[in-house]
């Protein structure tokens, strides 16, 4: 198995966006390794031929009827935002840089 | 006897004939509350309102109307279900503000029965974990020992039954999240069938195993509950079209003929001796009602907690993407927007979940995908296989619910593998998506409870519900209480 470098963890950290201190990017990569490890175990089984399951009912696409429905209240849908102006979440500048 | 120990369908009879208020049930609930929870932790809130509901509900009563199936009886919900009108955290620091504007299909169904909410339950942060020591909030306790673990992540759920603060509650099961703590607390937990139960308005942690279920004192209870939650809902899209039966008139007790499979991988290597003990004791008993007991073979179980931690974690990772400090949550400024993500994601997850999102994100990521998460589809198909083989054997497998009885607080919280570890009994039902009830079977000679599995096909409720009745019929393990009081540890 390759292992997962403390630089590799901080890689991943940032796909997923969270932000690791040295000394946390060192512990997680330690952890994840020892998981990885584990998970290994699923090498023993042949399952070239098998097909996977991603869903256990074996459902398909549900689709509802395109129609103009109400929706929330938008005083609503803003209430728990963090940060909001007028009509909308505000957040950081993202042009401009 | 006290007004909690009576059942549900008991309550519902007294309430009708006028031998106490709808008052008198939440008072004794918020008593207990008053009582016990300094000592459980087990509720995060508390519903303040519910007096005033009270006496709305009385009115009814007093003018003979109509009554839902829960009428009067207060519940309390584990805090990953949304409640319009009082907060929902997922017992995370980043939701703990989080007021919804509205509630689960489940939250819906219990207030059509006239169920009383009284508050939310503490959990593992997000579902993720097996003892509630990951909420970000307060560890729950072990009502039968203080210094013990209740489970998880349902902890806080299967505590407050036991400890007599609820009637009954509701929890999830990912992998083992209701049963687990149901069989720690000497409670019953059922999940059921994947699909059986909306999950509109259940915060996601792994949408392709998470279920909505009860914890109750008994199995009759637990078929209450269950007749009102269950059932197809269009808000869900993975929800299923199936008839439900009348779950309370198929408790017949009548077992005489039902196929039991015992299978040898849940009994062996790591099963504590006395756990084992007590379930062939409760086989004995299936045996002595008329139930055929044969040994059937499940023989990719070892390969269960590796599967399900690559799937549980990549579906997480992407569920969790969600909380990015924009919508809803706490927000942690940054310079941008991209480490404004960041900076609230870090201060806002806990250490599991962290761990969780960052093995989902490795997995599904270019040049892992196959290697992890494809294999993992694949060992899901062999270990779905292996029940359905099963079952076309026997009706119903049992088998203990965790390998041990509870764990003391602070023994696993940083060896996350051997916490994984303690699931390995529960995990193999949410891959394959049947339905399983943990019921209470006697105790270990260290005082704590121990918990039977009975599992099934799926749809099969009915099924392993009277199994279980059966089996509690002829035993008195859920009549036992924890005997602790204010400030005495047991």
């Amino acid at each position: 198995m390759r292992e997962i470098s403390r630089e590799e963890a901080k890689r991943v950290a940032e796909l997923a966006r969270l932000a690791l201190s040295e000394e946390e990017a060192e512990k997680m990569a330690r952890t994840l390794n020892q998981i990885l490890r584990y998970v290994e175990k699923l090498n023993e089984l042949d399952t070239e031929e098998v097909p996977p399951t991603s869903h256990v009912l074996g459902i398909t696409n549900v689709m509802r009827a395109d129609e103009v429905r109400p929706s929330w209240p938008i005083e609503e849908v803003l209430k728990n935002a963090p940060d909001k102006e007028e009509r909308q979440f505000k957040v950081p500048a993202i042009m401009g840089e | 006897m006290a007004l909690f120990d009576k059942r549900l369908q008991e309550i519902q009879q007294d309430l009708h004939n006028g031998e106490y208020k709808v008052a008198d049930l939440v008072e004794e609930s918020l008593r207990r509350i008053e009582e016990v929870d300094g000592e459980i932790h087990a509720f995060l809130s508390v519903n303040r309102q519910v007096m005033a509901e009270t006496e709305r509900l009385q009115e009814r009563l007093d003018k003979k109307e109509e009554r839902g199936l829960l009428f009067g009886l207060p519940a309390g919900i584990k805090d990953n279900i949304v409640t319009k009108g009082f907060k929902t955290t997922c017992a995370s620091r980043l939701l703990e503000n989080y007021d919804p504007i509205y509630d689960a299909t489940v939250t819906v169904k219990l207030k059509q029965a006239d169920a009383l909410i009284l508050g939310k339950l503490n959990m593992d942060e997000f579902a993720m974990g097996s003892s509630t020591e990951n909420s970000a909030f307060q560890k729950t306790r072990n009502p039968w020992n203080l210094d013990y673990v209740p489970g998880g992540s349902s902890g806080g759920s299967a505590a407050a039954v036991a400890a007599g603060e609820v009637y009954f509650a509701l929890g999830s099961d990912t992998g083992g999240s209701i049963r687990q703590p149901a069989s720690f607390c000497g409670v019953v937990g059922l999940k059921p069938t994947y699909g059986l139960v909306s999950r509109f308005g259940l915060v996601a942690f792994a949408s392709s195993l998470d279920q909505i279920g009860p914890l109750t004192k008994n199995v009759e209870d637990a078929a209450y509950v269950l007749q009102v939650i269950a059932g197809h809902d269009p808000q869900d899209s993975t929800s299923a079209k199936v008839e439900i039966p009348d779950y309370l008139s198929a408790l017949t007790g009548e077992i005489r003929g039902l196929k039991v499979g015992l299978p040898k991988e849940y009994l062996g290597e790591g099963i504590d001796h006395e756990v084992r003990q007590r379930v062939y004791e409760a086989v004995k008993v299936l045996e002595g009602l008329g139930a055929e007991v044969m040994e059937v073979r499940l023989p990719h179980t070892e390969y269960a907690v590796a599967t399900y931690y690559i799937l549980a974690s990549s579906e997480a990772s992407s569920n969790l993407a969600r909380f990015d400090g924009v919508r809803y949550g706490v927000r942690v400024e940054g310079e941008n927007l991209i480490d404004m993500y960041k900076k609230t994601r870090s201060a806002g997850f806990g250490d599991e979940v962290k761990r969780r999102i960052m093995l989902g994100t490795y997995s599904l990521s270019s040049g892992y995908y196959d290697a992890y998460y494809l294999k993992a589809q694949k060992v899901r198909t062999l270990i779905k296989r292996d029940f359905e083989e099963a079952f076309q054997k026997v009706d119903v497998i049992v088998s203990p619910t965790a390998p041990t009885t509870a764990f003391p607080i602070g023994e696993k919280v940083d060896d996350p593998l051997t916490m994984y570890l303690n699931d390995i009994l529960t995990i193999p039902v949410n891959l394959a998506g049947i339905p399983a009830v943990s019921v209470p079977a006697g105790f270990h000679s260290n005082g704590l409870p121990v918990g039977l599995q009975i599992m099934g096909k799926p749809f099969a409720e009915a099924t392993i519900l009277n199994a279980a009745y059966a089996y509690e019929q002829h035993t008195d393990h859920h009549l036992k209480r924890p005997a602790f009081e204010r400030g005495v540890r047991s």
